[in-house]
């Protein structure tokens, strides 16, 4: 513990600029991975532990991409999309066939497209590590701000995650298409009995769930290195962000990926050595004094 | 009657034999037995997946090219070496559990361990059990092989070894921060035996020859961990003049990917022992300029024919650069070879160890032109040890100073006798 150096730095301005971006950098792209993973929970009531795969084939598409066009924009896009298409496949052809089983089939299916997918993943782009490198577009000095310092890159990955963030709060929230998912969440029959092809939105949820795992993918391929594996770490936080903001609600995902990625931030500076015990011990508190968690409603479905 | 009497004697044949099998699956002796004709079978648990897969593929060509061409020249009395390489994923039960079925099941005869410190500490203590030959090829924590309580007497090390090159990496820190003036230092060095023991004695040589320099920060990543912002904004923070880093492999990558953007390199010095291997300069797509690497491989250091000779053949035939672990490895297969020719393949863990306890053989990779298994704790020295300034282009060092031996064996008998080892 160096509570001392904790408090110095939350007395310099310079210190707080650049922790708080820094936590913010980090729960944003937790935000991206747990809103996917509770959006698909909240809506078909299933836990998808190949979360992490979809991230990390979201990142090695983006590799990929780039490689073909030099151009991060379309090799972001591309990446989401590619997830999201792969996303309404795996929904169809496998995880729909376990939906309404036991979670330990759920998870048994899970794991099997983690252990194939990471097996590919070597396969076709090998074992070793792969570095994208930080796109031309971004290569510029740091922006500096009260004296602390922000990378231009981290800066796009924040808007970009909350603009993409709002606009699925949008679609859900506010449109036609939102209002029957919405509803298929609470009573799929009752809106199936109304002609509405259920399985369809299902899918469709499914995809875009896993076209923000993607998304997560490619935002982060220019920072870090492209392993196969690389979803599983990644994957643990996102279920303690999911925990923490309650199970399908992505206000909730938002928040408790904020407190993470703080959590992390300012940690490392104060209780370096036990900052994943904090994480959990937030998790521990929410589940014992909140268990259904921050924005979570206690019966959704 | 007489049917009875045969059933129980049956009964009997079949417990002795049940027994027998149990034995011989807890001890492994059939497996090392039915060795001793056929091919040498060497064992390799090593990393071949994930970030630091370049370790394990990197130490599996610096084995080929040794075993590849006694195969080549007929084997040993007419045996070939067959290597048998298995992943352990980086993780210590997995190199343990690795390493029991390469001698077990796989009827590996000898061991070359190509895992990093996270794995070899486990290896060891299935060595201690099972006492085959084994030869720690990449663990450089200097505990391994200098601390008395951890002594195996049929494993070795042809890794670097961190404590000697603490001291001529210190020594050369030192001169650099009097030079320039470089008294606050911060550390950022993954959360495992090699990185923890790595960097206290890089620092504490440094302060040894340097005595205006003090440690402000130290940050401690874990091994493989995928983000390293808090990291770099922690030593940010920090503002000191200089860093020492002893990350490696992709996790170097990714730490100076992440550090890039903070400009972190442009703010203070940095020190970074595992920067100029191949497998690393290759992958950093913005290479920082002023950092100052320790010597891993290069094929300018020493900057003769043999070695450019050998990496060159090493290119040609594993096709891919080799990196400090390749050299390691090749040291290693040499030294195993020159042992089975002089026990006559004969492949007892003790035989083996009695010959190669203070072997030299001849190589590039050696000052003056060899290397030494030091009889006294089995470890590997007067190989070449330096520092340099990196570069992102061939030859990717340069100004390269190499570190004599006198002092290192000075220093480093005393701080074992600071540790308790002597």
């Amino acid at each position: 513990m160096d509570l001392d150096a904790l408090m110095r730095c939350v007395g310099t301005t310079s210190c707080i600029v650049t922790q708080l971006t820094s936590g913010m950098i980090i729960g944003m792209l937790l935000f991206l991975i747990a809103s996917g993973v509770t959006l698909i929970f909240g809506v078909l009531n299933v836990i998808n532990f190949a979360h992490g795969s979809l991230y990390m084939i979201g990142a090695y598409a983006a590799w990929t991409f780039y490689q073909l066009t030099g151009s991060y924009f379309v090799s972001a896009l591309g990446a989401a999309v590619a997830v999201g298409v792969l996303g309404v496949l795996f929904e169809r052809f496998l995880m729909s066939k376990v939906y309404g089983s036991n979670v330990l089939m759920q998870l048994l299916v899970c794991y099997a497209v983690v252990l194939i997918s990471d097996d590919l993943i070597k396969i076709i782009w090998g074992p070793v590590s792969l570095s994208m490198g930080m796109p031309v577009e971004f290569r510029l000095p740091p922006l500096r701000f009260f004296g602390g310092v922000v990378p231009p890159f981290y800066i796009f990955m924040i808007v970009a995650a909350m603009a993409i963030g709002l606009l699925l709060w949008l679609v859900i929230a506010r449109t036609r298409f939102g209002n029957i998912v919405r509803a298929a969440a609470v009573n799929g029959p009752m809106v199936s009995a109304l002609g509405i092809r259920v399985n369809l939105y299902y899918a469709a949820v499914f995809g875009i769930g896993s076209a923000l795992a993607g998304a997560a993918g490619a935002l982060a391929a220019p920072v870090r290195s492209l392993t196969p594996g690389m979803g599983f770490s990644i994957l643990i936080e996102s279920f303690i962000v999911t925990v923490i903001g309650g199970m399908g609600s992505i206000v909730g995902a938002f928040v408790a990926s904020i407190i993470i990625g703080l959590t992390r931030s300012f940690g490392s500076i104060g209780f370096p050595l036990f900052v994943d015990g904090v994480m959990f011990l937030i998790m521990a508190l929410v589940l014992i004094f909140k268990p259904s968690g921050l924005f979570g409603r206690p019966h959704n479905k | 009657m007489s049917s009875i009497d045969s059933r129980r004697t049956g009964r009997r044949q079949l417990l002795k034999g049940a027994g027998a099998l149990a034995t011989a699956g807890i001890i492994g002796t059939p497996a090392i037995v039915k060795g001793q004709s056929g091919a040498i079978k060497i064992g390799v648990p090593t990393i071949l997946s994930g970030r630091v897969a370049v370790l394990g593929q990197t130490s599996v060509g610096g084995l080929k090219v040794v075993f590849d061409k006694v195969n080549e020249a007929g084997g040993i009395n007419g045996r070939k070496i067959e290597l048998v390489v298995r992943d352990s994923k980086g993780a210590p039960q997995e190199a343990a559990k690795v390493t029991r079925d390469l001698i077990n099941n796989d009827g590996c005869q000898i061991i070359i361990d190509a895992e990093a410190s996270s794995g070899a500490f486990a290896v060891q203590e299935v060595i201690r059990e099972i006492g085959v030959l084994c030869i720690h090829s990449n663990s450089e924590t200097s505990s391994l092989t200098a601390d008395p309580k951890l002594h195996v007497p049929t494993a070795f090390r042809t890794a670097r070894q961190g404590i000697h090159d603490a001291i001529g990496g210190g020594d050369y820190a030192a001169k650099v921060a009097k030079a320039k003036g470089l008294k606050k230092w911060a550390t950022c060095s993954p959360d495992y035996a090699y990185g923890r023991s790595n960097t206290a004695e890089f620092m504490e040589y440094a302060k040894h020859f340097d005595g205006n320099i003090q440690v402000v920060e130290e940050s401690w990543p874990k091994l493989f961990q995928p983000d390293y912002t808090e990291v770099v904004t922690k030593v940010l923070n920090a503002k000191a003049d200089a860093m020492y880093s002893a990350l490696w492999g992709g996790d170097l990558v990714a730490f100076i990917d992440q550090a890039n953007l903070y400009g972190l390199f442009d703010k203070q010095a940095s020190f970074m022992v595992n920067l100029g291997d191949y497998g690393v300069v290759d992958q950093v797509k913005q290479f920082p300029q002023g950092v100052y690497s320790g010597g891993r491989y290069n094929r300018t250091v020493p900057p003769t024919k043999e070695n450019e000779e050998w990496y060159q053949n090493y290119v040609k035939t594993q096709k891919h650069k080799p990196t400090n672990w390749s050299w390691e490895n090749d040291v290693a297969a040499q030294m195993v070879v020159e042992a089975l020719k002089k026990t006559n393949g004969d492949t007892n863990g003790k035989k083996l160890a009695e010959v190669i306890k203070g072997m030299t053989i001849k190589t590039q990779f050696g000052v003056g032109g060899s290397v030494t298994m030091r009889a006294e704790d089995n470890t590997l020295v007067n190989y070449i040890i330096g520092y340099g300034l990196s570069l992102s282009k061939e030859p990717f060092i340069a100004d390269f100073q190499t570190s004599p031996w006198e002092p290192i064996y000075e220093l480093e008998k005393q701080w074992k006798k600071k540790q308790g080892y002597a």
